[in-house]
């Protein structure tokens, strides 16, 4: 199990841990802040013409299709990060691993916890989108932190585990490459949830972040409230951080010899 | 109530080295191991052991040592004094046996850890502060004290990739010495810096000690230890084989030391490959004399003899020169640098060496035969050490010293500008 309390003893580390990675990546970044920005907005520009105009899928959403993208395009382009950072930051930090002790769980969540800089800066121009499009926020849109929670437990198992199996087996590195290719195309981020066949919800859903996006679009954009896909979601997605935590406990002491 | 501060018992520390697959095997040999190697690494990694060996790191360590001691680690190098002290510090698990330690630890495997270069100064005591377990509000709290111990106040804001190895050092140094741990473990970071920065390391060390706290110091400087320890142990093979007096410790690892690098000057080669080899070495000085011992700006006659006969005619005789971090400082050939080729009949080669521009410390020599840059018949690595004993070089009364100063002396000469 995780010991809290000892995690909660070095609260401060990973604060620090945060502060470090956020510090260093706008200082090493000649546009800094603005990549926040750019990624998520080439990404959604790009699919907005690929698969809106000449894929003919705006026609099967109500209201801009640039927005529907860009609600889905935030949320992933956290998630996607999120887990690459994670899944490095244990290799990235071997020096420190192999010289002083602390819960080296604290390493890939203080990389996925740095992300969330990004993820608010990206966060205000989906205002300001939302403004230019004429599409004010609802009640729905309180909802909102509950699905970044889900974002950010599923990214937690995800990394952590990759960041476990990557210091043991470098080439899960690519692998991961991979995975994170064909999980976006297993995720409502450029398409709706509609274009699924209801009766395969179910299982779609076990993809945490199916129901997570789903949740986002929702309250951003308001319509249908897809509750069962978004049960099944937050269940896989606790599911997978408790597999993630597990490996990683199992794994961590050897990690000093091995790394 | 008890006063431990430390307990070990029956420590033991394995380590598995895999196998590696280098050079010289058939096409067909490569073929299928390149086949059939992924499948074998990968079951390597996972923990299946197969051609893989382990050895033991540490075996049977037990000792126990009370609030208030300062216990110098010293042994040869692979000793295990290194995993000791990463056991302690909780980096890497025990294969067998525990360790309790009771109260608030701080480890120093190094000095800097975890300092970021494109960080400021300022930045860096922070999060080193908080990497060796420092609470921010303590770091605040002492942040000028930090500041000012490093003497660095007019860099602080400055970005850490921008200081000089000294400054960084310093630095580093500062945040570690401002730590209050109630047990101490520290590996070797006395020997950085300059003598005037080492001793304010010295000592800070010294009053850790006067403060009562319980220190645990690996060091190759016998004379830290002798000078800062209660105690030492002397670990060798990954066993304590001695626990006692700084004093006594220390001296019995110094004669240690130099029989197994010849305390005589010479050595034999125990167990020589067969076929063409170096068979024996000895070290002279100028009068002729088999020893190990020297001072700078002596020089030294290197004695080889090889066994059997050399496959081919005009080839050489090579060295290398290794300080006490087994670093290669130094090198030399007969074939490239003086056209020296010996005939396959020859068995006995003799290179005079110096004047020594060494500093003070100890040395080794590896050696070599074969056809400089073309093929080794036989190496013999750190087949005889030796000692310079003093450096003096410009005859003022000041030792020059390896641990800090660096290997060698250049010839100098300081003068009054106009």
């Amino acid at each position: 199990m995780l010991n809290l309390a000892e995690l909660w003893a070095y609260r401060e580390l990973l604060f620090f841990f945060v502060w470090r990675d956020v510090k260093v990546r706008y200082k090493q970044t000649v546009l800094g802040a603005a990549w926040a920005i750019i990624q998520p907005l080439t990404t959604t520009f790009a699919f907005t013409i690929l698969f809106g105009r000449f894929g003919g899928m705006s026609k099967s959403v109500e209201g801009p299709y640039a927005l529907h993208v860009f609600v889905g395009m935030l949320p992933w382009t956290f998630f996607a990060n999120a887990v690459a950072s994670a899944a490095n930051s244990l290799i990235g930090s071997s020096h420190l691993i192999s010289k002083v002790y602390f819960p080296r769980i604290l390493i890939p969540i203080a990389a996925i916890a740095a992300g969330l800089v990004d993820f608010a800066i990206a966060f205000v121009v989906l205002l300001v989108m939302m403004a230019a499009y004429g599409v004010a926020p609802g009640w729905a849109m309180l909802a909102l932190p509950i699905y970044l929670l889900g974002t950010i437990v599923s990214a937690a198992g995800a990394g952590i585990l990759f960041a476990a199996l990557i210091v043991t087996y470098r080439d899960v590195r690519y692998v991961m490459t991979f995975v994170m290719q064909i999980w976006l195309f297993g995720t409502p981020v450029l398409y709706t949830l509609d274009i699924i066949p209801a009766k395969w919800h179910t299982l779609y859903a076990l993809n945490p972040m199916v129901g997570m996006i789903a949740g986002f679009r929702a309250s951003v954009l308001g319509g249908p409230f897809p509750a069962q896909v978004i049960l099944i979601s937050s269940v896989s997605c606790l599911v997978m951080f408790a597999a993630g935590v597990r490996y990683f406990l199992q794994v961590e002491r050897r990690f000093a010899d091995v790394i | 109530m008890s006063s431990d501060a430390i307990v070990i018992e029956k420590l033991g520390k394995q380590y598995t080295i895999g196998t590696t697959l280098i050079g010289d095997a058939t096409l067909g040999e490569s073929i299928t191991s390149w086949v059939s190697g992924p499948w074998r690494r990968f079951k390597q990694m996972a923990g299946h052991s197969e051609g893989t060996r382990t050895f033991w790191a540490l075996k049977d360590v037990s000792f126990r040592v009370d609030v208030g001691e300062v216990i110098g680690i010293v042994g040869p190098n692979g000793a295990g004094k290194s995993t000791l002290l990463k056991v302690l510090s909780r980096i890497t698990p025990p294969t067998e046996g525990f360790v309790d330690l009771t109260g608030r630890v701080s480890s120093l495997l190094e000095v800097g850890t975890g300092f970021h270069p494109e960080l400021t100064g300022r930045e860096n005591v922070f999060l080193n502060g908080a990497i060796l377990g420092m609470f921010r509000a303590e770091i605040i709290r002492k942040f000028d004290a930090i500041v000012a111990f490093a003497e660095l106040e007019q860099f602080i804001d400055t970005p850490v990739k921008h200081y000089s190895s000294g400054m960084f050092v310093r630095l580093a140094f500062s945040v570690a010495a401002h730590l209050e741990p109630e047990i101490l473990i520290v590996d070797e970071v006395l020997s950085v810096g300059d003598l005037h920065f080492r001793n304010r390391c010295l000592g800070r060390m010294q009053d850790l000690r006067d403060e009562g706290r319980t220190v645990l110091f690996v060091s190759h400087d016998l004379t830290s230890v002798r000078q800062l320890c209660t105690r030492a142990l002397l670990l060798s093979g990954g066993r304590v084989v001695d626990d006692g007096a700084p004093g006594d410790i220390t001296r019995k690892y110094e004669q240690q030391h130099h029989d197994h690098a010849a305390l005589t000057g010479a050595a034999d080669r125990l167990h020589p490959p067969r076929g063409y080899h170096l068979r024996r070495v000895e070290l002279r000085n100028a009068a002729g004399t088999v020893t190990s011992r020297f001072d700078a700006g002596e020089v030294m006659e290197i004695h080889l003899w090889t066994s059997g006969r050399a496959p081919e005619n005009s080839y050489g005789a090579e060295f290398k020169l290794l300080n006490d971090d087994d670093e290669v400082i130094s090198f030399g050939a007969a074939n490239p640098v003086q056209n020296t080729y010996y005939q396959a009949a020859h068995e006995h080669f003799v290179c005079r060496l110096g004047p020594l521009p060494l500093t003070e410390g100890e040395y080794a020599f590896s050696f070599s035969v074969g056809v400089w840059n073309v093929q080794r018949w036989d190496t013999w690595s750190k087949a005889i050490g030796f000692t310079i004993e003093r450096c003096d070089l410009f005859k003022t009364g000041h030792g020059i010293a390896n641990v800090n100063d660096g290997d060698f002396v250049l010839q100098q000469e300081w003068l009054i500008g106009n």
